[in-house]
Formats: C-alpha cells, sequence, structure tokens
C-alpha cells in the first residue's frame, strides 16, 4: 500500500480527493490528507453566501463521512510545519510525523496584506476564510450597537475580489468604498474604457470609488478611523477589508529547499511535480509557467495531472497555455473577459461596441485576417459570453463581417452565431468541472439522461460556477431534439403537460377540482409549482376565487394578502387608475391608526398597509369594504394596477381622459387571474407619464384615438411594450385587449409574463397583430365571449370571505387558542414600525 | 434565536410522554397546514388528505426564523411528503424532517394520532 499525503484540504486539495477516488486504477493507495482550518474543505468560491445565512455547512465541498466513506483519512486543525525529503516524512503542529510515498502541496495562497503603517488595528480584515467572515460580522455587529451614524467601510483592492467584498459591505448595509492602486478598477482583466463602465454603474449603486491611491497610513487610536493617503487626502472609515491579491503558501517549500519563485510560490513542471519527483504542488501554490493562477479550474485541472503522473499515466501533463476567461455577476453587473481581453495592434484589430446610457460594454479582438476571435470583454451584459468563449476556445468560423458578432446580436435579429450545435465535441463547456460537450450529449445519447438534472448529477457540468448553465441547458434540448424525442415543457414533476395542454384539458373535459385533475392527468400528489399554476387555470376557465380551493392557493392567495419577511401581511386595497377621493384616503388612515400598520404609497399608484397579523385580516377588510373599498388582488397572480397620468382633465398638454380610460380599464379586468401579474398603463399623450410602454399593455392618447402598446415590463429585465395598433377608438382598444389578454392567458407557461411571453412566440408581434386585429385564426369572438364571461363573474374575494361563516377558521394562528403570534417584533422606524431585521 | 429553536426536537412515536389534544379532525382545513400552540413551541399540523396521513412538524422555518412553516404548501418530492416554506420555497419532508433541497436545515417532526375525530400531537416533555 502506497501512501499519498495531501497537505491543504481547500478547494484544489478536495478535487484530488475526489477525482482520485473516481479513478479506476487507485487500487493500492491510502490517501490522508491535511488541513490546518478547522473544518472541511468548502467552496471558496460562493464564500459571499456565508453572510447571507451563516450556512458553513451549506458550502461544504462534501462532508466528513464523506472522507470516512472513501477510506480518506482527514485531519483538520493540524498544520504541517516540515517536510524532512530524505526520510520521506512530514511533522505537523502537534510534533506528529507521517511518511509518505508521494507527497501533494494544495496548500493555496493567503491575501496579500501589503506592510501601510497602521494595518494592525482593530477593524482591519482579511477575506479568505470562514472564520476571517465571522470576524467581520462580529465587528460589524459592534459597530452597528455603537450605531454613529452612517457606517462606512473600505475595501483595499478594486479587482476581482475586491468588488465582491464591497458588494458584501454594502449589503452589511455599510456604505462602501473600493481604495484601488491603479488607475482604474479590475486593471487585470478589463481594459480603462470597460472599467469605466463598470466604475460609472456601480457608483450609481451606491459605491464610492477612489483610484490611482496608495495608502500611507491607516488612522486611529486602536481601531481604525480612516485611511490617509496623502497629506491633505483622506477618507474617514470605521472599517477595512484587504483585498489587495494573494502570495501563495509556500512556507513549506523553504523547509526542504524546494524550487520557488522569486515572487513565492512553489515552482512545477507540467507534470506538477516540484524538483522533488515524488513532491507535487498544485492550485494556488503551484507556480506553473511562471504564473499563479487564481482560480479554482486550472487548479482543478492541475489535481487531474498529479494523479494521473501519480497512477503512471505518464501522458498526461498540463497544457501550455492555460484559460483564464471569467464571467461573472459582481454587484448585479455583468462582467466577463476571455482569452486576449487587451491586444496589442501587431496581433489583430479589436471592434469596440459601448453605449454609456445602458452601461453596456463589448470589445472583440479579431485576427488580421478576420477569421480569429482572439478575446474580448464584456461589461453590463454577458449574455453572449458562452458562445464568444467558445468560438475563442475552439477557434471557430466567426462571420465574415466580424463586427456582426456584437452588433448583431443587438435588438432584434437575434444572434448572429450559429446554435450550439456548431462547437465541436471536444469544446469543454464547463470549465470548473472540465466537462465538454461530447460528455454532456454522451451523458444523453448512451449516459441514459434525460433532463438537465440526470446530466448534472453524471456529469457535474454546471456545479461550479454554473456560468455554463444556459449552454448545458441548449445543449440538451438539442441532443433530446436530435435523438427525435420531444423537448417537453412540463409542470413539474405531477404532470407531464405544459399550462396549455392543461388549460385546454381541463377546461374540455370539464373537471372541476385540482384532485380531480390530478388524479386524472397527474401523479403523486401535488407540490407548490403545480398547486397555483392549476389554480390559475381554474380561475381563468370559471373565475373562481381562491375562497373555493384554499389548499392549492399559494400562500398570498390562501390569506389574501402578500406575506411578508416576518408572517405578517399587507393590506392593498384597489384604488382604479390611482384615483382616491378624500374621504377613502381618511378611511385608510383610520384604518392603518387603528391596527399600527406601515403605511406605504406604492409603486403602483395605491397605498400599501403592512404589518397586519393574520386575524386581523378581515377585520380591516371588514372597515375597508364597508367604506367602498375593494380587493386590490396585489397577492396574486392578476390584473395589479392600471396606471394613470392626469390626461386631458387637469394637464396642459393631454389629449384625452386617461384617467377614466384607465379606470375603466382596470375595473374590467379586476380580478383577472393570469400566468403571471398583469399591469397596464394609460399616457394622455406621448410624453408618457403613466409609463404605460413599461406594462403589459399600455396605451397612449394620440391625434385621433389611443396607442395600443403591449407586452412591457419593469422589473429584473426591463422590456419596452411594442406598438400593436394605432389611433384606435375606445371600444376597439377593449376588443383588442379582451383578444390579447386572453390569447396570452390561454397559451402563457405557468408564471411567464407577457414580453417573455412574446419574445417565445413564433413570428413575434406580427403574429400576434394578425390573431388580434386580422383574426387569422378564426378565434377572436370566442376570446372576446370569453373574456366578457369572465368579466360578467367578478365579484370581490375579499367580500366573499368576510361573509363566510368558516372564515374565521382561515385567519387564525393558531387552532387551538386565541392567542396571537408572540414571536414578532417590530422595531421602529420613522415614526412608524417594521419588522425587527434577519439576524 | 438559537434558544427559540432549540426547543425542537423531534419525537419519536415509541418517546411520546403527552399526548396533547390539539382540535377535532374538522378544526384543521384538508390538504394544506394550520397551527397549534403547546406551551412555548408552535406545532404546524397538516391533514395530508391525499395520503390520509396527518402530520406535525415545528411551525419555525429554520432558513429565517420565522414562523410560518403552517401556512407553506404541501405535496410530494418523488413520493416523500413535504411541505413548502412560504417564503423561499424550502422544502422539508413531513416524514423526516429533512432538507429537500440538499441544505443542511432541518425541522424537528412530532407524530399525530387521531382518536374518534380528536388530533393529538406527541411529546417527550423534556424542553
Ligand atoms: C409594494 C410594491 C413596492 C412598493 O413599495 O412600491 C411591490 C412589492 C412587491 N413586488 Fe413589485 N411591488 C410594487 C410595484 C412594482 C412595480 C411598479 C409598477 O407596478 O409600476 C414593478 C415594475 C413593473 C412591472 O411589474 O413590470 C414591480 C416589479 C416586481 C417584480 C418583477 C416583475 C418582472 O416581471 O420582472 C417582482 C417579482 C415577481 O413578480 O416575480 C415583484 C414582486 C413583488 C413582491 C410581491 C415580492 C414578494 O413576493 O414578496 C413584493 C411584495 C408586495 C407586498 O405587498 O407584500 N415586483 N413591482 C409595489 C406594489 C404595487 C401595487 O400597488 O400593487
Ligand atoms: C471570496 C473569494 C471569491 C473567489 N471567487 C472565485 C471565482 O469566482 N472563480 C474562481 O475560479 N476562483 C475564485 N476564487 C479563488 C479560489 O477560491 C481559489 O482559486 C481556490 O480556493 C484555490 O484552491 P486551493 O486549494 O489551491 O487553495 P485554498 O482553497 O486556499 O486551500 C488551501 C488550504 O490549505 C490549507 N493549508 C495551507 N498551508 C497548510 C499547511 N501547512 N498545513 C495544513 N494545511 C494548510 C489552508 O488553510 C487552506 O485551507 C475566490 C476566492 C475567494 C477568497
Ligand atoms: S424591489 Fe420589489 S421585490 Fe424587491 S425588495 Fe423592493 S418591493 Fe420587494
Ligand atoms: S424562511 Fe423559510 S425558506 Fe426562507
Amino acid at each position: 500500500m502506497k501512501k499519498i499525503l495531501v497537505v491543504g484540504n481547500g478547494m484544489v486539495g478536495f478535487k484530488f480527493c475526489e477525482k482520485f477516488v473516481e479513478h479506476q486504477d487507485n487500487k493500492g493507495f491510502k490517501i490522508m490528507v491535511f488541513g490546518e482550518e478547522p473544518r472541511p474543505a468548502y467552496d471558496r468560491v460562493h464564500l459571499s453566501a456565508f453572510f447571507e445565512d451563516q450556512d458553513a455547512k451549506a458550502l461544504e465541498m462534501a462532508p466528513r463521512e464523506w472522507y470516512e466513506e472513501h477510506n480518506i483519512e482527514l485531519i483538520t486543525d493540524e498544520r504541517i510545519t516540515a517536510i524532512h525529503r530524505s526520510s520521506k516524512k512530514i511533522t505537523t503542529t502537534k510534533d506528529l510525523h507521517y511518511k509518505y510515498d508521494y507527497l501533494v502541496l494544495a496548500t493555496g495562497s493567503a491575501p496579500f496584506v501589503p506592510n501601510i503603517p497602521g494595518i494592525e488595528k482593530r477593524g482591519v480584515f482579511v477575506y479568505r476564510t470562514i472564520e476571517d467572515l465571522e470576524a467581520i460580522l462580529a465587528f460589524a455587529k459592534d459597530l452597528r450597537s455603537e450605531q454613529k451614524g452612517e457606517i462606512k467601510a473600505a475595501v483595499l483592492g478594486g479587482g476581482l475580489l475586491g468588488l465582491e467584498a464591497a458588494k458584501a459591505v454594502l449589503d452589511m448595509g455599510f456604505e462602501p468604498h473600493v481604495v484601488e492602486f491603479a488607475s482604474k478598477l479590475m486593471p487585470r482583466q478589463l481594459d480603462t474604457r470597460a472599467s469605466k463602465v463598470l466604475q460609472e454603474k456601480i457608483e450609481s449603486l451606491g459605491i464610492h470609488v477612489h483610484l490611482s491611491k496608495a495608502t500611507n497610513r491607516i488612522m486611529g487610536e486602536d481601531a481604525i478611523t480612516g485611511m490617509e493617503f496623502g497629506e491633505y487626502d483622506k477618507i474617514d472609515v470605521d472599517m477595512l477589508v484587504v483585498s489587495a491579491g494573494i502570495r501563495p503558501r509556500d512556507e513549506l517549500a523553504r523547509t526542504c529547499s524546494l524550487e520557488m519563485g522569486t515572487r513565492g510560490g512553489i515552482i512545477v513542471n507540467n507534470k506538477m511535480q516540484t524538483k522533488d519527483p515524488e513532491i507535487y504542488a498544485i492550485g494556488e501554490v503551484a507556480l506553473y509557467n511562471n504564473m499563479i493562477y487564481g482560480l479554482v479550474a486550472p487548479g482543478y485541472d492541475m489535481a487531474e495531472v498529479a494523479i494521473n503522473q501519480i497512477l503512471g499515466n505518464r501522458e498526461i501533463v498540463m497544457k501550455d497555455d492555460i484559460d483564464m476567461s471569467t464571467k461573472l455577476k459582481l454587484i448585479g453587473v455583468d462582467v466577463a473577459s476571455y482569452g486576449e481581453p487587451f491586444m496589442p495592434v501587431e496581433k489583430g484589430y479589436s471592434i469596440i461596441y459601448e453605449n454609456k446610457t445602458k452601461n453596456l460594454y463589448k470589445r472583440i479582438n479579431v485576427s488580421h485576417d478576420g477569421k480569429t476571435l482572439l478575446g474580448g470583454i464584456l461589461v453590463g451584459d454577458a449574455s453572449d459570453y458562452n458562445m464568444f468563449h467558445q468560438i475563442y476556445l475552439n477557434g471557430l468560423p466567426i462571420p465574415e463581417d466580424a463586427e456582426e458578432l456584437i452588433l448583431g446580436s443587438r435588438g432584434e435579429g437575434g444572434s448572429s452565431f450559429g446554435s450550439v450545435a456548431d462547437i465541436p465535441d471536444a469544446a469543454q463547456v464547463c470549465s470548473c468541472e472540465s466537462v465538454t460537450k461530447g460528455d454532456i450529449c454522451c451523458s444523453i445519447t448512451d449516459g441514459g439522461c434525460t433532463n438537465l438534472g440526470d446530466v448534472i448529477s453524471k456529469t457535474k457540468a454546471t456545479t461550479g460556477c454554473g456560468g455554463c448553465k444556459p449552454m448545458v441547458v441548449d445543449l440538451i434540448n438539442e441532443t433530446l431534439k436530435s435523438l427525435g424525442k420531444e423537448v417537453k415543457e412540463t409542470l413539474c414533476e405531477h404532470f407531464s403537460f405544459n399550462r396549455q395542454e392543461l388549460y385546454d384539458l381541463i377546461k374540455i373535459n370539464k373537471v372541476k377540482d385540482y384532485d380531480e385533475a390530478i388524479n386524472l392527468f397527474g401523479e403523486g400528489d401535488g407540490c407548490e409549482v403545480c398547486k397555483p399554476a392549476l389554480a390559475s387555470i381554474f380561475a381563468t376557465i370559471t373565475m373562481e376565487t381562491p375562497n373555493r380551493q384554499v389548499g392549492i392557493q399559494d400562500t398570498n392567495d390562501r390569506f389574501l394578502a402578500n406575506i411578508q419577511r416576518n408572517g405578517t401581511y399587507s393590506v392593498v386595497p384597489r384604488i382604479a387608475g390611482g384615483e382616491i377621493t378624500p374621504d377613502k384616503l381618511i378611511v385608510i388612515g383610520e384604518v392603518a391608526k387603528k391596527y399600527d400598520l406601515y403605511t406605504k404609497i406604492t409603486g403602483g399608484q395605491r397605498i400599501d398597509l403592512f404589518g397586519a397579523q393574520l386575524n386581523q385580516l378581515p377585520l380591516i377588510w371588514k372597515e375597508l369594504i364597508d367604506a367602498g373599498f375593494e380587493s386590490g388582488h396585489a397577492y396574486g397572480k392578476s390584473l395589479r394596477t392600471v396606471k394613470s397620468c392626469v390626461g386631458s382633465t387637469w394637464c396642459r398638454y393631454g389629449m384625452h381622459e386617461s384617467v377614466t380610460f384607465a379606470i375603466d380599464i382596470e375595473n374590467r379586468y379586476k380580478g383577472l387571474r393570469s400566468p403571471h401579474k398583469l399591469k397596464g398603463g394609460v399616457s394622455g399623450c406621448i410624453r408618457e407619464c403613466a409609463e404605460a410602454r413599461g406594462k403589459d399593455f399600455g396605451l397612449i392618447a394620440v391625434e385621433g384615438g389611443w396607442n395600443l402598446y403591449v407586452c412591457g415590463n419593469g422589473g429584473a429585465t426591463p422590456k419596452h411594450a411594442q406598438l400593436l395598433a394605432e389611433q384606435l377608438d375606445e371600444a376597439t382598444v377593449i376588443k383588442y385587449l379582451d383578444r390579447f389578454l386572453m390569447y396570452y392567458i390561454r397559451t402563457a407557461g405557468p408564471l411567464v409574463r407577457t414580453a417573455p411571453w412574446l419574445e417565445k412566440l413564433d413570428g413575434g408581434i406580427d403574429y400576434l397583430k394578425k390573431i388580434v386585429i386580422e383574426d387569422t385564426l378564426g378565434i377572436a369572438e370566442e376570446l372576446e365571449l370569453e373574456m366578457q364571461g369572465l368579466v360578467n363573474k367578478y365579484e370581490c374575494e375579499w367580500k366573499q370571505a368576510i361573509e363566510d361563516p368558516n372564515m374565521s377558521k382561515r385567519f387564525k394562528h393558531f387552532v387551538n387558542v386565541d392567542d396571537t403570534d408572540d414571536n414578532l417584533v417590530f422595531v421602529p422606524m420613522r415614526d412608524q414600525k417594521m419588522p425587527k431585521a434577519w439576524s | 434565536m438559537q434558544e427559540l429553536l432549540s426547543q425542537y426536537e423531534t419525537v419519536k412515536e415509541t418517546q411520546v410522554k403527552v399526548w396533547f389534544k390539539v382540535g377535532l379532525e374538522s378544526d384543521f382545513p384538508e390538504n394544506s397546514g394550520a397551527c397549534i400552540k403547546y406551551k412555548t413551541k408552535q406545532i404546524a399540523v397538516y391533514n395530508f388528505k391525499r395520503k390520509a396521513k396527518w402530520y406535525a412538524c415545528q411551525n419555525l422555518c429554520p432558513h429565517k426564523m420565522e414562523m410560518v412553516l403552517s401556512l407553506g404548501m404541501i405535496g410530494d418530492k418523488d413520493g416523500i411528503p413535504k411541505v413548502a416554506c412560504p417564503l423561499h420555497k424550502k422544502n422539508f419532508s413531513l416524514e423526516d424532517g429533512s432538507n429537500l433541497n440538499g441544505d443542511d436545515l432541518k425541522i424537528a417532526t412530532y407524530p399525530v394520532k387521531i382518536e374518534n375525530g380528536i388530533v393529538y400531537i406527541g411529546f417527550t416533555d423534556k424542553n
């Protein structure tokens, strides 16, 4: 039995073990792993997630039992202090000795902390281990309890990690400052213009950026109070996270005189061997080709090479050039660079697209003959990254006019590169786990996988950074299609139909409730995906309210209110078109006061009352309904608001009465359930104060009538609505709206809003025009009748609920006692209250 | 917070010392949940009609420490009965309280007994 000792149980040390046990020729070896940290290896890449939930276990690469099961001895909390090459032994901090046949050094790196006077002060941290984060959190908590107004925290270093740390600081509610020595952010990945675009974007998010700053001194007595760059150039900060680069942890090499680089790192050859052929170095401690690669993917490749070398597969060696392409979302901003991001003119030329208003920057570097993509940068929108990266890695052909690569993919025309089918089989799709296109396709053609879940468990693709997921999904769909298998959108594991099919099945078979539907067309007992989806289908066929099948409603619909952070609810009465009388305003005020509710004007032109307990909901609604209010359906996937501007009644530019029309439309469709929420807007002129084009349907008053726009939204992926028809009279608007909405409700997938629905609709807006205006499918009348039927059946579900004698049962916190939830804690805020923050 | 959580420990039917009466069968909604109070504990009770079974677990979601699990939707994942937290949809097995999304978070479960239309939950009364 030969013994392999692995020093360092970080990401790469773990990967070495994992790959080793999966290797077929691993008999005859015993692995022992030493880790200095108190816990088994964890996912450092997603370290920041720890700030959200303080859940160290969730980050674990594998639990301790995994090591036991695979006969690997794991010793944590123990550092190796010396290597004795002559006796092939190592020594630990506990002064124990272990003998090795092969030694694998995976000791990673440590944050580089520049030698600035005062850097040892309290409140200065690094950002690499769970313990570092715990220390930051503890300090942050103390700072908060001292509460001296706005707390400021700086990050030293504007690279990748620094910006990630800045985001963490921002999330902690502190004012973040990024201090960078270079004259731009992310100097290693981005060119100056890209960097500028990124900077403007993150500054708009409240992060202060200080460039070209050399810190002379950390100010403060015992704890940090500020940073000094020059005599008159200082900033006040209460905390500092140093993220100024990494230094390989090569101290062990010194104890046994292995060869090292001048700036650190243990020198290895392409077999990952150090000067001593029985000692390997992998990961961030290894200096290969005179470089330390601060990313996991190259580290994982090194682990693979070392294993093969130890097991005698001598031909497997490390590639010469290592792909350092990266794509990330930094503070919500896409940033990617691949291949050669900056390129000297002698190698080729660059095409750059920059749009300051949208914080977009795209650069591609192309060889002089225009045939090869050498690299590039994307900021603001990196959705094309996977494709560019594949083209670069595999030398795929690019359009004759290379600019189409970045310009063609704007707007309508879709992308100008081919489909995933064109990538060669050897192309690496998931670089974290080295999974090729071939691996993915074979897992389906020969490996019996039939969906994304199967492919992930078989190949591990997407389990690293997750960036390749869209491409993996495309590959799976393409492969399934090529096998003649239908790529079926199904609702969930309980129904192998899509929403449209179920809509038809339920309607045609006159299915009366969820149980009957799952017995007839599904299997199992349902879940939180299919229950609300079917509830929505029932509602749009019969206009039933959530009061009929209470058990299948999403929690919000079940209680006819939006559940909040702390399990209390909000109350939103309908205020159609945003118009409200002073008397009604007074009622809202009185109700809010009586039940001590936090009150806010919403983004949808109405008023939201927050913090109601379950048992209070019927009482509150009773008072509101008595005063003439109705449910605002803010909790439902249903019509929310039709926003209006004041229009011709008051505005000097108004062309038509937009408020009246908005109210009419809102009242027509109120209560209408749909696949996702629906919002409308009506503006009195093209100045568009109602933001109608940011809504699922919007009307803008023009000379001679109304222009009707459809399929817009705000939210995470804003889309402007597109023009459906011009200069319509009001009756025609309603007619078209009925048709459009009903057609959407029938055919969209669950939780798909109108804009993504239109995007997937074959033929797009032109096809939609044909259906709605020209009635090419011959269903227009049917759609109108159906909508009119639903409109006629509208009932306020809150009125139903408070009149129902059984209602009080649903709105009680406890079944067995009349107590209310004593776990609720509110704290004061600006003369009102809010729930206590999550810790 | 941790204190709140530490009150809840899974009780096996064999360990029950106290069968606490929580109400009539008809007090509980079918195929969804409701909450009961026992001393300082909040327990979610589910009448899983489709499986003709009853389940009980802590009402406290271990994710953000909110008393919400009784409000979640129930169903099954690969045949295992489960509840989905209404706040962030983490799924917990109603059989053994384990987390079905693969996280480490777990919840405590309690045995339920129905006798003559009356619903009882079993406690050990250790804490
Ligand atoms: C209360 C309100 C914020 C405010 O204080 O103003 C709000 C609050 C919520 N919004 Fe919103 N949105 C509110 C106006 C908006 C607007 C503005 C508007 O309507 O003009 C938008 C952008 C317009 C749009 O929808 O296109 C908006 C885009 C979203 C989105 C993103 C939708 C998308 O398609 O991308 C979500 C997430 C979702 O629905 O999946 C969301 C989800 C939510 C939820 C329901 C999140 C949740 O699940 O808890 C919030 C809870 C509401 C509650 O009452 O508990 N909210 N939300 C606004 C209520 C308006 C109302 O009177 O009903
Ligand atoms: C916040 C953060 C975000 C990151 N994001 C990304 C990203 O998005 N993409 C990406 O590719 N990379 C990212 N990285 C980098 C990535 O985490 C590293 O490349 C990777 O962890 C390197 O693995 P390693 O095993 O070589 O080193 P490490 O993970 O550091 O592991 C080395 C281990 O060895 C232990 N050790 C050291 N010396 C001894 C000794 N003498 N005896 C015993 N044990 C010892 C250390 O305590 C440590 O646990 C990120 C890093 C951080 C900190
Ligand atoms: S943007 Fe909407 S969903 Fe997000 S926090 Fe605000 S209210 Fe909630
Ligand atoms: S609080 Fe339950 S999942 Fe987040």
